[in-house]
């Protein structure tokens, strides 16, 4: 069984957000990793880069395959994780920990799209 | 669950250890227990087994079988030993692959040719189709076998162990012997595998093959899945069927020529497999290796630096052993040789790398 932490918000697409003085911190989900499997490589925006809700910033690669990411909201790229560069499998150790980027929204109600933690379940099984 | 989907005699075993499973080849098989980087590295350093009695096993005898088998095969069979084993793939006469396979030369009489799950039915009617005028008897057997592939450093301590039969150890890399279970059933060990590791391929009967997996499991040998079976062989060089092997790419196009042998007086895609050799193929298979370690996935365009399409990656990995990404790609023959550079489209970017030897890892057989 995965873990859904509440008080974050979630995407159908299994990455989450935590709201932060107007940053938007976004991750993958448990549930996400743990399909995935081992993670061996991240591939990531640069600071800076402007992102779009619903789509596509990066990628999550497991051993066997590729996993595109998806922005849950629209925004500039305003900090990057460069730990994963070298330690992807901290995604796998602790998903809620290992953010991927930081985003300073540009449209704030994006957010009323996604879905609270007991709705997220019921998409993460 | 599509209801098509076919089980091995030990899917309720895997399903007891919590795999991840996932259609193959049709049927339900492991992808992963523990995860596949440390089933990978379970074989690199100790010993590991896999369910693959999914695998076709098909007999054939008669007073032509040697005959025969030389016909659809590559490789070269005549005067090979009892108890010995030869790979080779079998060919359409345009030299397209219609699989790669093992050629077991049995100690009574015959062969037993053991096949790749996903072709068994088209190499069963491919063996039919083309028997005709050979005496001989043709059957396909794979139902009759389960199979465990037991492979690693420490596989070869695991089998005796398991089987109390000292002399296995003298077995020799391509051989194998044929053994009794307690009813009289036949067992077949051989001294083969699809790791680049020393290991052993046991056929035994399904209940048996059920025995088997449950006394390795608990002399603690790493159960391991579909998954980590493709980044061992590929770090190996060795090729899957569908992948680096294909109808449209022939054992010369995949650098075997080695196992197609052209002294032989005749065999199905002899002309055409010869004429690839002397005169060239448009494409061919190489490895690529890159110095960023983004990923390159089957798909994936192959490039010159000024953009121009040369290829397509047909497997990819971040090497669990080795580190580094690296890929097999089937590229215009012209930007084949090794050390030329190649660049990879990844999604977005474009990576840089350059042609490499195949055989990623440095293999560990038992010669």
């Amino acid at each position: 069984m995965s873990r859904i932490i509440e008080g974050l918000l979630y995407s159908e697409s299994h990455e989450w957000v935590k709201v932060e003085d107007g940053l938007a911190i976004i991750g993958v989900s448990d549930f996400a990793q743990s399909e995935m499997g081992d993670i061996t490589y991240v591939d990531l925006p640069a600071e800076g880069d402007e992102v779009t809700a619903g789509e596509e910033f990066g990628a999550l690669e497991s051993v066997k395959a590729s996993s595109e990411l998806y922005s849950p909201v629209s925004g500039t790229v305003e900090a990057v994780n460069e730990e994963l560069e070298s330690a992807p499998e901290k995604v796998n150790e602790d998903a809620y920990a290992a953010w991927l980027i930081k985003v300073r929204m540009s449209d704030a109600s994006e957010l009323d799209a996604l879905l609270d933690a007991a709705a997220y379940e019921q998409v993460a099984k | 669950m599509d209801q098509e989907l076919k089980t091995t005699c030990l899917h309720e075993d895997h399903i007891a250890l919590g795999a991840k499973m996932s259609p193959f080849a049709g049927f339900d098989m492991p992808i992963q227990y523990a995860g596949i980087i440390q089933e990978h590295n379970a074989v690199r350093t100790a010993a590991g087994m896999f369910d693959v009695s999914h695998m076709g096993e098909i007999v054939v005898d008669g007073p032509d079988a040697e005959k025969f088998v030389n016909h659809i095969f590559t490789n070269d069979v005549r005067g090979l030993e009892p108890g010995h084993i030869l790979y080779g793939m079998m060919c359409y006469p345009d030299g397209g692959t219609v699989d790669d396979l093992l050629v077991y030369k049995e100690f009574e009489s015959g062969f037993l040719l053991v096949v790749n799950a996903a072709n068994i039915e088209k190499d069963f009617d491919w063996i039919l189709k083309n028997k005709e005028g050979f005496e001989v008897e043709v059957f396909n057997d794979s139902d009759s076998w389960g199979q465990i592939a037991l492979q690693g450093p420490k596989a070869e301590d695991a089998l005796v162990n398991l089987m109390g039969i000292e002399e296995l150890r003298d077995l020799e890399f391509y051989t194998f012997y044929d053994l009794e279970d307690e009813d009289g059933g036949r067992v077949i060990v051989s001294r083969t595998g699809y790791t680049g590791e020393d290991g052993f391929e046991i056929y035994a009967s399904p209940d048996n093959i059920r025995d088997i997996w449950a006394m390795l499991l608990e002399d603690g040998i790493q159960p391991c899945g579909l998954g980590c079976r493709d980044t061992l062989r590929f770090e190996a060089g060795l090729p899957l069927y569908g992948d680096e092997l294909s109808a449209d790419i022939s054992p010369v196009m995949a650098g075997f020529s080695m196992f197609c042998k052209f002294d032989k007086p005749e065999f199905i895609g002899k002309e055409a497999l010869m004429a690839q050799k002397t005169g060239g193929v448009a494409r061919k298979v190489v490895g690529i290796e890159l110095s960023d370690s983004a990923i390159p996935r089957a798909g994936y365009p192959v490039e010159l630096e000024d953009g121009t399409e040369v290829g397509v990656v047909t497997t990819g990995y971040h090497s669990i052993t080795l580190d580094k990404s690296i890929c097999f790609a089937l590229v215009d023959s012209a930007h084949a040789a090794l050390g030329t550079p190649l660049w990879i489209r990844i999604r977005k970017k474009v990576f840089p790398g350059v042609t490499v030897k195949k055989r990623f890892y440095q293999t560990n057989y038992k010669k």
